[in-house]
């Protein structure tokens, strides 16, 4: 693996993460770090653990052993509020919007943690910007949009907590193919704007296009490691994710 | 552009082939005449049949019946015209299906009549009575009582049958008219009660008969109104419309509808606000003791209905046991207050001990929300109910009768002293009702306030996805416990009000039933909304009447559980969305109605262009 700097301190890390749900191992000496300002992608089949991972990440669920670092400070028994007030942000799988709240009612609930109204209303101005689609409607209730929408919104949503690093729960579930590369071309615009984001993801081949560096999960195990040009060459991904 | 013109002209417009079948006729008269015998059998129109609807030409036992055939008459002939096709005509052969049916539905009523007389089914059906059969019959003989009735049913079916044959608007009309003269008549009581208030005694004289119900000149009186009316609103809604159809785009182009609609709704809805605010303080003075006491018993049940509107509408916890808070509520306002007490008898003022009151009921919500809290969905719904069984039963015990007096309850309890003014206390309906209005104005402030706040923000969205709300940062379990708390305050306030007012409370006041009416209440009315659960009060325990309290209504007092149900399974049916819908949401809605429907036509005329373009350049000339 090589990290983009060696001084450089991780802005999220996970340090020899185990997970139980119940008696079950779900994560198994778990090691990533997240470096500010990457793109960064966590592939793997079903069932591989990926969405704990996120959701150890973002302190939804809590791992038996290990430590999750966020900026050098031990946040492991940090709730997830905290967490978000220091700019680790969501956007869940299948975009899961209020549905029956306006669409700006669900931009405004993502910055629940904020508290400066003119930064806030600064940021509303970014996000209609950059999503005019959504705001033209912003006033609709956001179940009525169809799913490229809800994208846009779900991801508006998260940018307004002000996100130093995005966790995207795969982004590409549930969305037309052309909507996908837009998608990806999305995302590539908020990390030119600074933003680390850490992708999970089963659509490896787009994945992997965009990242910078990737993980390979395997029933709860860290089986590959590598950067994104390094994974797409790699003979045993292809064999089992890239189709040959 | 080609292709769609050649589907259009290969899919002709095929006529529904659409004929009366047997099957559907039989079936619909037997659901109708099965309407009749229950309705017979549960003894509404032998209950009913003392007073007139209209006097002398129809008495409400009667009335209680002829909606079922008019209805399925209606239902039967009731055609869902498809796009694409060509509606069936109406004409001659729908009255007839509706005679059919309704007819059956009759003979079905006059076979029950014939069954009645020969055997005698007292012991399980109460109502298979003597008098049910003299009220068939018309005391006629049943020879003459099938024939009736297959009559009867048969001109009502068609009757209803015939409404389709009408054009929307005259529809309307007899809808509105009818609507309005069955509801003057059985709100008799009422309405006389309130003109006499108002020193109009001549009006209730003048349209009701000396008897009971409406007389013939009064039934004619109150349709006119009732017509005038309707064509007045139309005008009004008319003229609405094409204000704001004209009304031109904004610069920005952003939802020009919604801002006018605000601007100008804005200014309305306070005056409406106003003058209704302005109407409830003068009401209680024209209002008789009968009408007041009626709407303190609204006033105590919207209280309780608007916190549980916090908890369910809001944060979207199913709260089954809630009765618990009312009577946390009560007791604590009894045990403070009441020189009988067995306990502790500190014999305070109410307004002191109200605010023990509050803090009693915050404790107990919290202690019992922190378990309950951590539960979801079902799991949630039915560990609330078995908390609010538990506080009942433990007033109940045997345990704690030392403190609760058990079943003997606590009496005695003095009213609410207000500094110089009044002691208010039930036999005062009046002040009781201001006292509630003063509380109720209160949690109405409260409520508003809260739903816009950030708690109310991160109520909803709670409501609408507990996990993705948690990773917006938002602390779930501070804000669940927290609408649990300000739910059991509220509830707390309409329990020491109901314990002054009644001056005694027993364990029995706080039965399951009262939670669950609460709830259809807040279900009724439009979940979340706060003018939802006021119309959902005000039409479930004024019109119907609460678990024990007296409504408008109160021949149907038997029945109001099964009214109840009926009205709960059909909103669940027809309008899952409440009786009121929100009133802010929709306005947005229309708004963007407005504008979406512009940029669908610019869409399309856009696509349009490019269509053209496209097959001026690909068909080959």
């Amino acid at each position: 693996m090589n990290p983009p700097a060696s001084d450089v301190v991780p802005l999220l890390e996970l340090r020899g993460i185990n997970t139980h749900y119940g008696p079950v191992h779900i994560l198994k000496d778990i090691e990533l770090a997240i470096y500010p300002g990457e793109l960064v992608c966590l592939l793997g089949g079903n069932a591989s653990g990926k969405s704990t991972t996120l959701k150890t990440l973002l302190g939804m669920v809590k791992p038996t052993t290990g430590q999750v670092v966020l900026d050098g400070e031990d946040v492991t028994a940090k709730p997830t509020s905290y967490r978000v007030q220091r700019g680790v942000t969501m956007v869940p799988e299948n975009r899961r919007l209020f549905k029956r709240l306006s669409v700006k009612e669900n931009l405004e609930l993502g910055a629940y943690l904020r508290n400066d109204r003119d930064g806030i209303a600064r940021d509303l101005e970014r996000i209609y910007e950059m999503f005019p689609r959504v705001s033209e409607r912003l006033s609709q209730r956001a179940g009525t949009l169809s799913g490229g929408e809800q994208q846009m919104v779900a991801m508006g949503r998260a940018l307004m907590a002000q996100p130093r690093v995005l966790l995207m729960d795969e982004p590409s579930m549930g969305l037309a193919p052309a909507l996908v590369q837009t998608n990806f071309e999305l995302i590539q615009q908020i990390h030119e704007s600074g933003v680390a984001i850490f992708m999970v993801e089963q659509n490896a081949n787009m994945a992997l296009s965009i990242a910078d560096r990737g993980w390979v999960l395997q029933t709860g195990r860290v089986v590959l490691d590598d950067t994104a040009a390094a994974l797409m060459s790699n003979p045993e991904l292809r064999a089992s994710y890239l189709g040959g | 552009m080609s292709t769609i013109d050649t589907a259009h002209s290969m899919a002709a417009p095929t006529a529904a082939t659409w004929s009366p079948s047997i099957k559907r006729l039989a079936q619909t008269a037997a659901l109708c005449g099965l309407g009749l015998v229950f309705i017979s059998l549960i003894g509404m129109p032998v209950k009913l049949n003392s007073r007139a609807l209209i006097e002398p030409i129809l008495s409400r036992g009667y009335a209680s019946l002829a909606w079922v055939p008019v209805m399925f008459g209606y239902v039967v002939t009731k055609q869902v015209v498809l796009e694409g096709m060509v509606a069936q005509k109406r004409g001659a052969s729908d009255v007839a299906e509706g005679a059919i049916v309704g007819a059956g539905g009759g003979l079905l009523l006059g076979i029950l009549g014939i069954l009645i007389d020969n055997f005698d089914l007292r012991d399980p059906l109460l109502n298979w009575s003597p008098q049910l059969l003299e009220f068939i019959t018309f005391g006629n003989g049943l020879g003459f009582g099938v024939m009736i009735w297959v009559v009867i049913g048969g001109l009502s079916g068609a009757a209803g049958a015939g409404l389709h044959l009408l054009p929307a608007t005259i529809r309307r009309f007899i809808m509105v008219i009818v609507v309005a003269v069955v509801g003057i008549s059985f709100l008799e009581t009422a309405a006389t009660d309130l003109l006499q208030g108002l020193r109009l005694e001549f009006v209730s004289d003048g349209i009701y008969s000396k008897t009971s119900g409406l007389t013939i000149k009064g039934s004619v009186i109150t349709g006119a109104i009732a017509a005038v009316a309707l064509y007045g609103s139309q005008q009004l809604q008319q003229r609405r419309l094409t204000r704001l159809s004209q009304a031109p785009p904004a610069a920005s182009g952003f939802t020009p509808g919604a801002a006018i609609l605000n601007s100008f709704g804005d200014a309305r809805s306070r005056l409406k606000v106003g003058l209704g605010i302005l109407a409830l303080i003068l009401l209680p003075m024209v209002l008789g003791g009968i009408m007041n006491e009626l709407l303190a018993n609204v006033g105590l049940f919207l209280l309780l209905a608007l916190g549980l509107n916090i908890v369910v509408g809001l944060a979207g916890i199913l709260d089954l046991g809630y009765v618990a808070f009312f009577a946390v509520g009560g007791y604590t306002a009894a045990v403070l207050t009441s020189p009988n007490s067995p306990w502790l008898t500190p014999e305070l003022p109410w307004f002191v001990a109200i605010f023990i009151v509050v803090v009693v009921a915050a404790i107990v919500g919290l202690l019992i929300g922190a378990p309950v809290i951590r539960m979801r969905g079902d799991y949630l719904a039915i560990v609330t109910l078995g908390f609010g069984e538990i506080i009942r039963l433990l007033f109940l015990s045997d345990w704690l009768s030392p403190m609760f007096g058990g079943a003997q309850g606590i009496t005695n309890i003095p009213g609410v002293q207000v500094a110089g003014l009044a002691n208010v206390k039930g036999t005062d309906p009046r002040a009781v009702f201001y006292l509630v209005m003063a509380f109720c104005a209160f949690a109405i402030y409260v409520s508003w306030r809260l739903e816009g706040s950030r708690l109310g923000r991160a109520w909803m969205a709670i409501r609408e996805d507990e996990s993705v709300a948690e990773a917006m940062g938002i602390n779930t379990v501070n804000a669940k416990l927290m609408a649990f708390v300000t739910g059991a305050i509220l509830a707390s306030l309409s329990g020491a009000i109901f314990a002054a007012k009644v001056g005694s409370i027993f364990p029995s006041s706080f039965e399951i039933l009262v939670s669950v009416i609460i709830l259809v209440i807040v279900i009724v009315g439009g979940m979340g909304r706060i003018a939802g659960v006021m119309v959902g009060a005000a039409v479930l325990i004024g019109v119907l009447g609460g678990p024990s309290q007296p409504g408008l209504l109160q021949e149907l007092a038997e029945y109001k559980l099964l009214i109840y149900g009926a009205l709960l399974v059909w909103m669940m049916l027809k309008r899952p969305e409440g009786l009121l819908p929100n009133v802010r949401r929709s306005r947005e809605l229309h708004g963007d109605e407005l504008t979406q429907d512009a940029w669908i036509k610019s869409q399309v005329a856009a696509q349009d262009e490019i269509d053209s373009d496209g097959a001026g350049s690909e068909v080959p000339s």
